[in-house]
């Protein structure tokens, strides 16, 4: 039963109870989130405070020992694998960037389009107007279009983490998992980065994990600090910021 | 195969190879055949039995490079796939023998009645057709490389652990040939063969037939490498490759890729095999030996990885070098020789032969491009955006 009978929440992603462990360490404590559909969210934490391993629940690398992870209040998305979960509309960006090193810019757009992804759809594909045309606008919008046929290897740091963020836009899935997506950059590449994904949010319910507290401030959308696993505070920005306990355990007095 | 797949499979390199193997396909066996003996340009028959045995290497490290070039899965048991096409091929020429073996049995090949078999194993019917044994030397290696591949590419076993079991698939398979029991004849093999579709194997002309269409099968097994890696399908491999769980994060059932192309590589190893046992006339369980299937993937690393091209000239290379080397006085260290090969390939031409060619002719062209560019007065531009 991946599809429930009624839609049991209004969430995008709704998260309850969730728990995991490792060998004994609880990477993640009894978690519970929801994000309504077109909202953008900026989770911060700790290192260690479980906001990968909470992606890689979402997006089925991880199967939870306990715990509800609804999407679009119909499926449950922990019995369902990465591929199927990426067909379903929920894309990811990596902490690392990871893109397809030795192919070219373009490709990598064209990999990462949501058309027919099995064997014999790959092998008879033939380019069609429509698809080379969304491949422009994602090219200009990561302002890749002067490197489209370069190997995608040969990109700067900043350049791979937006051509990833192109990526998902090829993708164009419902649910955006964006993992750091200014570590290495430049302070003109966060800025830009936070007027993109602002962007993409008017289009797309968007989860930002970062630590970068200046970006965190210019996307000014609702914020959620981990701790251990579990929600430690959540609201704007300044009230999760003079929250005592973010403070002690992450912020620092 | 649709049109618009060959056209875009069919680059400069790709031309070039095709003609080089086609003109080979043709001159060769009608200089054989129709220039007299002993003259300059004549190819004795020896030879051609023996490039066509080069020929059918060819086709198997096609095959290899296939999944390991463009798909990172690298097989150490490939020889299986090749041995078990070449069986299929050997069973139907057994059956072709009839009353002329040495206990002049019509159904059973000589092995069987050397030792008691009292019937035909049920295995061994529809052997006598062609078409049936034709279709076998597809399915039977096809089946195991399929159902093999379910189990290992949908558990998610993957680099070297995948390598282990496909060399361990083939010493089991080389243990299980080895038993008389079995049924293939075994330590001794398949062998003694008298007709092939009504010709006689040994005659000159079946040969130079052989030949030629071991280079149509290299040139078949070619294009159909080259329409797969020029598809988006092989983009995808390319990514599988480089990326695998990033693959699947963009909804790619990459055990389904894997399996495709594992199984395509497995059937197009098996024609290399049935092409290549009527030439040698024989085939015997140390086809499935381990060593044999390293060897092969030794043939593609020189060759050069991922190029298609080079997997198919390093298997000429290496197997030219091993015929020239083990027919003299340094017989015994060939295999050192082979190791020692492989290990200076690794170090110093990591692309193989045709890759470190074609960085050169990529080096050099855009060094001729920034050249000329600045020959005219423009600004080259680093080749850097922002």
């Amino acid at each position: 039963m991946n599809v429930m009978d009624t839609r049991a929440t209004s969430a995008m992603l709704y998260l309850d109870g969730v728990h995991v462990s490792f060998d004994g360490f609880r990477a993640i404590n009894n978690l519970s989130l929801a994000l309504e559909p077109g909202e953008m969210r900026a989770i911060i934490g700790p290192n260690g405070a479980g906001k990968t391993t909470m992606m890689d629940i979402i997006t089925g690398k991880t199967k939870p020992d306990v715990g509800v992870v609804l999407f679009d209040g119909v499926t449950d998305l922990t019995r369902l694998d990465e591929t199927r979960i990426a067909e379903l509309g929920i894309g990811r960006k990596f902490q690392k960037p990871t893109v397809f090193e030795s192919q070219t810019v373009q490709d990598n757009l064209l990999l990462a389009l949501n058309v027919d992804h099995s064997v014999r759809g790959t092998l008879f594909w033939r380019g069609s107007k429509a698809e080379s045309e969304r491949i422009d606008k994602v090219l200009e919008t990561i302002r890749l279009t002067e490197a489209r046929n370069r190997l995608a290897g040969s990109l700067s740091h900043g350049q791979k983490q937006w051509l990833e963020i192109g990526m998902l836009l090829a993708q164009d899935p419902k649910l955006l998992l964006v993992d750091e997506p200014v570590a290495g950059m430049t302070d003109v590449e966060t800025h830009l980065t936070a007027e993109l994904l602002k962007e993409i949010n008017k289009t797309h319910t968007v989860m930002v994990v970062e630590h970068d507290m200046t970006f965190v401030r210019e996307l000014g959308v609702k914020v959620t600090c981990l701790h251990e696993g579990t929600v430690l505070a959540e609201g704007s920005i300044d009230q999760v910021s003079s929250n005592e306990r973010v403070i002690e355990v992450y912020l620092g007095r | 195969m649709t049109p618009h797949m060959l056209t875009r499979s069919l680059d400069r390199g790709a031309t070039m190879f095709l003609a080089i193997v086609a003109a080979c396909g043709i001159l060769i066996p009608l200089s054989n055949l129709l220039l007299p003996a002993g003259s300059f340009f004549q190819v004795p028959t020896y030879l051609v039995a023996l490039w066509g045995k080069y020929v059918c290497y060819a086709i198997l490290a096609l095959s290899i490079d296939l999944i390991w070039g463009y798909c990172g899965i690298l097989s150490l048991g490939h020889g299986a796939f090749f041995a078990l096409g070449g069986y299929a091929m050997g069973m139907y020429l057994m059956r072709q023998i009839g009353t002329r073996g040495v206990y002049g049995n019509p159904i059973l090949p000589d092995f069987m009645v050397f030792l008691n078999y009292p019937k035909l194993p049920w295995y061994w019917h529809g052997f006598d057709m062609f078409w049936f044994a034709a279709l076998m030397v597809l399915l039977v290696p096809g089946l195991l490389a399929f159902c093999f591949g379910w189990l290992a590419f949908r558990s998610r076993v993957t680099g070297v652990y995948l390598s282990i079991i496909t060399q361990a698939m083939t010493y089991a398979l080389l243990l299980a040939f080895f038993r008389n029991d079995f049924g293939f004849g075994g330590n001794n093999g398949l062998t003694d063969f008298k007709d092939i579709l009504g010709f006689n194997v040994q005659a000159e002309g079946t040969r130079a037939a052989l030949f030629m269409l071991s280079c149509l099968g290299l040139i078949v097994s070619f294009l159909i490498c080259r329409a797969v890696v020029s598809s988006k399908l092989g983009k995808v491999l390319i990514a599988i490759r480089d990326a695998e769980s990033r693959s699947r994060f963009f909804g790619y059932r990459v055990e389904s890729y894997k399996l495709f192309v594992f199984t395509l590589s497995a059937c197009m190893a098996g024609v290399a095999g049935a092409l290549y046992v009527p030439q040698v006339g024989i085939i015997n369980p140390s086809e499935f030996a381990p060593g044999n299937s390293i060897e092969a993937v030794i043939w593609v690393a020189v060759g050069g990885r991922g190029t298609l091209v080079g997997a198919a000239l390093g298997a000429v290379v290496v197997n030219y070098a091993k015929t020239f080397f083990t027919s003299g006085v340094l017989a015994p260290y060939w295999l050192f020789m082979l190791g020692a090969l492989f290990i200076l390939v690794t170090l110093l031409l990591p692309k193989g032969i045709v890759g470190t060619f074609n960085a050169w002719r990529e080096s050099s062209s855009e060094k001729r491009a920034a050249a000329s560019a600045a020959a005219e007065g423009g600004i080259t531009e680093p080749n850097m955006a922002e």
